[in-house]
């Protein structure tokens, strides 16, 4: 049980910072760009990703092992988690319209955005190669959610900054923010090889 | 715990599933097995999405989404509301709330969702946004020190409360023209120049400024006293060669009482000030503090 959840641990911590989804594996980067402006707005997109991926990576799985493996059709499996990555944020983002309005207007605008991002439907495929079990892959999945949300806060907070600098003309708004987020990447190369993965 | 329940279930259907492997030629069912498994899974989550659509269905009133499409959608909050959303909710649900609140949207806005609602309508008042402090820097109070930090005035006003000597006045970093979302401000001699036409009185540069020196006049104010030091006499003269000294001159020699001293500075009911007034307060303002208002001129703006 102990090992168990060693391991566990070490593929959350891996999947949190040594392989963030943003910083390291440079996927979902529109969104990230895209919100990352202002602070509160990346917060409510940390929150979205979060659960987006946590919850997908789950039903994936789900059907991945009991539907796609079986039968063989493995090959199917980037269609099939896209349909799923895409029924599951419009369920959500009816469900919470209906049930609770705040936290629908926090955090439900977001959800959108990821409906068919490739941050998102990069848990379910990671499992897959790795041929990861059930608890492995929602903590996978929970690991690289919680990584896009740090990547994006962290990068909410510095771009705020950004805009009181004094920038060359050319390079204001999307060049600088490119060439920041390459700095903090070079940085969070300094994790690689931390944990044999 | 159900968790762990769920989780050992799930465990169990596993082991029944049994491996199979994918032939070396595709045979032409195989295809065919593909294409229905597919269309399965994608009818099954549509089903479950329709199905969901129709259970979770939100009632919202259609007037919401009327008054909504008419309103500016600036999200700017001078109305009060949380962005145009709330107002368009609040005055279609609630019959309190007035339909000409939208500054910005103006009378046009006004009478829109004035009939969408079938509501009345007061006045609406223009107004705009003016500095209390002087014109230029360089009529101003002398800066204390060269700051050389983030050019925003929230930060300059943080650090030993700012680089003027005025510890009420403009410093000038251009935080207010930044956060109008009009564009209605631009920084001009290290002051901002307002466009009276563009500003819609939204009050986003009052909440902006540090140092709370920009005010929100009706447009027809003919004088103001653009000064915001509520100090006295000569130690306030020492700091700005323009500043008002709070001698209550202009409140003693209006014409129609309209003038009174609070905290040294003066209080004009400026909307009671007949147009042809000679405006004999402006002229025995020893500092040029209060002065009649004149429109700045600012270049086309892109």
């Amino acid at each position: 049980m102990m090992e168990k959840t060693g391991e566990l641990f070490t593929i959350f911590f891996a999947a949190l910072i040594i392989n963030n989804i943003v910083l390291t594996q440079y996927l979902g980067l529109c969104v990230y760009m895209g919100v990352s402006k202002k602070v509160e707005p990346a917060f409510g997109m940390a929150v979205a990703a979060t659960f987006i991926m946590g919850t997908s990576t789950f039903f994936c799985w789900l059907l991945y092992t009991l539907v796609l493996k079986p039968l063989g059709m493995d090959f199917l499996a980037i269609i099939v988690f896209v349909l799923i990555v895409s029924s599951l944020v419009q369920f959500t983002e009816t469900y919470t319209k209906k049930m609770s309005p705040g936290l629908y207007y926090a955090v439900g605008i977001y959800l959108i955005l990821l409906a068919s991002n490739c941050a998102v439907l990069a848990p379910p495929l990671r499992n897959m190669e790795k041929g990861y079990g059930l608890m492995e892959s929602i903590v996978n999945g929970i690991g690289l959610g919680m990584g896009f949300g740090l990547a994006i806060v962290l990068f909410s907070y510095i771009r705020e900054r950004l805009e009181l600098c004094d920038i060359p003309e050319s390079f204001k708004g999307l060049p600088i923010a490119f060439i920041t987020t390459g700095l903090i990447a070079l940085a969070f190369m300094g994790f690689s090889g931390m944990v044999k993965l | 715990m159900l968790v762990m329940q769920v989780l050992s279930t799930v465990d169990k259907l596993v082991a029944f599933v049994p491996e199979q492997k994918v032939p070396e030629t595709i045979p032409h069912a195989f295809l065919g097995e593909t294409v229905l498994v597919i269309t399965l899974i994608g009818l099954v989550l549509g089903g479950l999405l329709a199905f969901a659509a129709g259970k979770f269905k939100v009632e919202e009133n259609p007037l919401i989404e009327k008054v909504e499409d008419v309103l500016p959608k600036g999200q700017c909050g001078a109305c009060g509301f949380a962005g145009c959303r709330g107002y368009a909710e609040a005055v279609a649900l609630k019959e309190a709330v007035p339909a000409n609140l939208c500054i910005p949207g103006g009378e046009k806005t006004a009478t829109q969702v004035a009939v969408i609602t079938g509501k009345s309508l007061g006045e609406t008042v223009k107004v705009a946004a003016r500095l209390k402090c002087t014109a230029e820097a360089a009529t101003g109070a002398p800066m204390k020190f060269r700051y050389e930090g983030i050019a925003d005035c929230a930060a300059c006003n943080l650090f030993q409360g700012g680089c003027s000597e005025c510890a009420y006045g403009c410093l000038g970093f251009g935080s207010c023209a930044r956060a109008c979302p009009f564009g209605a401000i631009e920084m001009k001699d290290g002051r901002p120049a307002i466009s009276a036409e563009r500003c819609t009185g939204c009050g986003i540069c009052v909440r902006t400024c540090p140092r709370q020196c920009i005010e929100i006049l009706p447009q027809k104010c003919m004088v103001r006293c653009r000064c915001n030091n509520p100090g006295k006499g000569s130690e306030v003269k020492k700091m700005c060669p323009s500043a008002c000294i709070g001698c209550g001159l202009c409140a003693k020699k209006c014409p129609h009482s309209l003038i009174t001293m609070e905290n040294n500075l003066p209080v004009i009911q400026c909307e009671k000030c007949p147009p042809d007034c000679p405006m004999p307060c402006a002229e025995k303002c020893p500092t040029g503090a209060l002065s009649p208002q004149k429109e700045p001129a600012q270049k086309a703006a892109s």
